[in-house]
């Protein structure tokens, strides 16, 4: 039976989710240098592009047609099959392509998310070829094993409400993968560049925290009580890790800054996501607050020793946000929030904890293997990394004939 | 007393700034400006209308030094700025005939250090 109210958030969320792209795009786009900022968005656009084709080409078939194997295969090719009626095994009160276009969005902002690893230094070509060979062969099969009808990890009972380890962690370790292969950026000897568009930053973190509604509590997939207690997580989630990272720069570099509020913030809703349709507000609380201790110290303090490029941090706050989430959902979760789900360690299920471990070591496993593979195919065929006189000038004039700012009128 | 001037790659300015510390020289002034030279600038394209050879980003040094401080700053900006490659610049010299500092009124090479 469709109903209206259910519809109508998951389209509305559906929407939102789209936004997270743009605004994904103006939080890395701040942060990179001026010549560079036209290249960042060019490729979240191109993502949208892209994959929203790709999705209902064979995107949505591979990830959700019901199977019990590696993926989903094509019997939903070119979305056959995928109508109007419900599909009760992921939604039975909303009309199918309601639910393939919600989890397009997700598709399309995971893997934008491992920009931010190689920014400012890939080439356009080798960045498309990357991108859908990365959603077609690590997305499209984690999706389904996850979320998928027939899954192996949704069949563990894995919990993921709206993508902690499909999305974020899944990213997460492609994005450290790249950046270790593709190396780092040229004269960083001296310094980091300094972000060249702070609000910007903001900016995009707001599109992200608003757009992020969507993404969490339209994984109720109804205008439901599971929903609202989403919303409810994620926006605390969101405010106790940006206040957390606040305190923790005052503290150690004596002033807070609004880059590391926006830091914060992100990390919140990071891992806010796997654990929101599950989890109560105290320990939405703990999750957020903790989130940024773990992911300022990835960012801060073992980027800086290990001398990995992670440029924008994909890899220090999706991934290790997107790994506390994962397990903190095995310790917080509670079938007095959600009945649908399972109790956690601190409710008396230990074994959920370990499930969650699992998922997180095998989507960490499959994810780095199959990105450095990949990586290293479209190295050969197209060559990754631009040449050193190109990365000088900037991507926006040799990739796109474009710049951001004039100087002269 | 001379005026330097140099124009340099703008991401060379951190490494010049290092060099032009180690031979302490600290009192500089940078613009970001648009130019080229033999180094042609790149193509730009709006909606197909094509830009050829526009100006390319620079970033330009103003350092007032005493006679003796000239051959050590161009040094150093030599040393943090070249590359080799086209595009790496140029340092122009001048005669500065006066220099004063606003706070004390002083003149002369007192005021330039």
């Amino acid at each position: 039976m469709i109903n209206a109210g259910d519809t109508a958030w998951v389209l509305i969320s559906s929407a939102l989710v789209m936004l997270m792209t743009p605004g994904l795009a103006f939080f890395y786009g701040g942060m990179v240098r001026k010549k560079n900022i036209l290249s960042i968005l060019m490729q979240c656009f191109i993502i949208l592009c892209v994959l929203s084709v790709q999705w209902v080409l064979y995107g949505y078939s591979l990830s959700f047609a019901p199977s019990e194997g590696f993926w989903g295969g094509l019997k939903w090719f070119g979305l056959n099959g995928v109508g109007m009626e419900p599909y009760a095994d992921y939604a039975g009160t909303i009309p199918h392509q309601a639910f393939m276009a919600f989890q397009m969005m997700f598709a399309i902002i995971t893997p934008a998310l491992i920009l931010g690893a190689f920014a400012e230094r890939m080439k356009f070509s080798a960045f498309i070829a990357f991108i859908i060979i990365w959603v077609t062969f690590v997305y499209d099969p984690v999706c389904h094993w996850v979320w998928g009808s027939g899954g192996w990890l949704r069949r563990l009972g894995a919990l993921d409400f709206a993508g902690g380890t499909v999305v974020h962690v899944n990213a997460g370790i492609a994005a450290l993968a790249t950046a270790l292969f593709i190396g780092k950026r040229k004269n960083m000897k001296k310094s980091v560049p300094a972000p060249h568009n702070m609000p910007f930053v903001v900016l995009g973190t707001g599109l992200l925290w608003f757009g992020w509604f969507g993404f969490n509590a339209g994984s109720a997939l109804a205008a439901n009580s599971i929903a609202v207690n989403a919303f409810v997580v994620t926006n605390t989630a969101a405010a106790a890790a940006g206040l957390s990272w606040a305190v923790i720069e005052w503290m150690r570099n004596g002033k807070p800054t609004i880059f590391g509020v926006a830091s914060g913030a992100v990390a919140g809703l990071v891992a806010i996501t796997p654990a929101a349709g599950y989890v109560s507000v105290i320990p939405a609380i703990i999750i957020g607050l903790l989130v940024s201790v773990f992911c300022f110290t990835a960012v801060s303090i073992i980027k800086p020793k290990f001398g990995y490029d992670d440029s924008l941090d994909a890899f220090g706050v999706h991934c290790v946000g997107g790994i506390w989430g994962a397990l903190a959902t095995g310790l917080f979760a509670s079938k007095a929030v959600n009945p649908a789900g399972a109790d956690g360690l601190f409710f008396g299920n230990p074994g959920q904890f370990l499930v969650q471990l699992l998922v997180v070591a095998v989507t960490l496993i499959y994810s780095l293997a199959l990105s450095v593979m990949i990586y290293k195919l479209v190295d050969m065929i197209i060559g990754v990394r631009v040449n050193e006189k190109d990365e000088v000038i900037g991507l926006d004039l040799t990739q796109h004939h474009e710049r951001a700012y004039t100087v002269l009128e | 007393m001379k005026l330097i001037i140099a124009i340099i790659q703008p991401y060379k300015l951190e490494e010049v700034k290092e060099e032009l510390y180690k031979a302490d020289i600290n009192l500089i002034t940078v613009n970001e400006v648009l130019g080229h030279g033999r180094q042609m600038g790149v193509t730009e394209v709006y909606r197909g209308a094509k830009e050829n050879g526009n100006l390319l980003r620079k970033v330009r040094l103003e350092i007032a030094v005493n006679d003796n401080f000239v051959e050590p700053t161009i040094k150093a900006i030599v040393k943090g700025a070249k590359t080799g490659q086209t595009g790496d610049g140029k340092i122009f010299i001048l005669d500065l005939k006066e220099c004063v500092r606003i706070r004390t009124e002083e003149r002369g090479g007192i005021a330039i250090g």
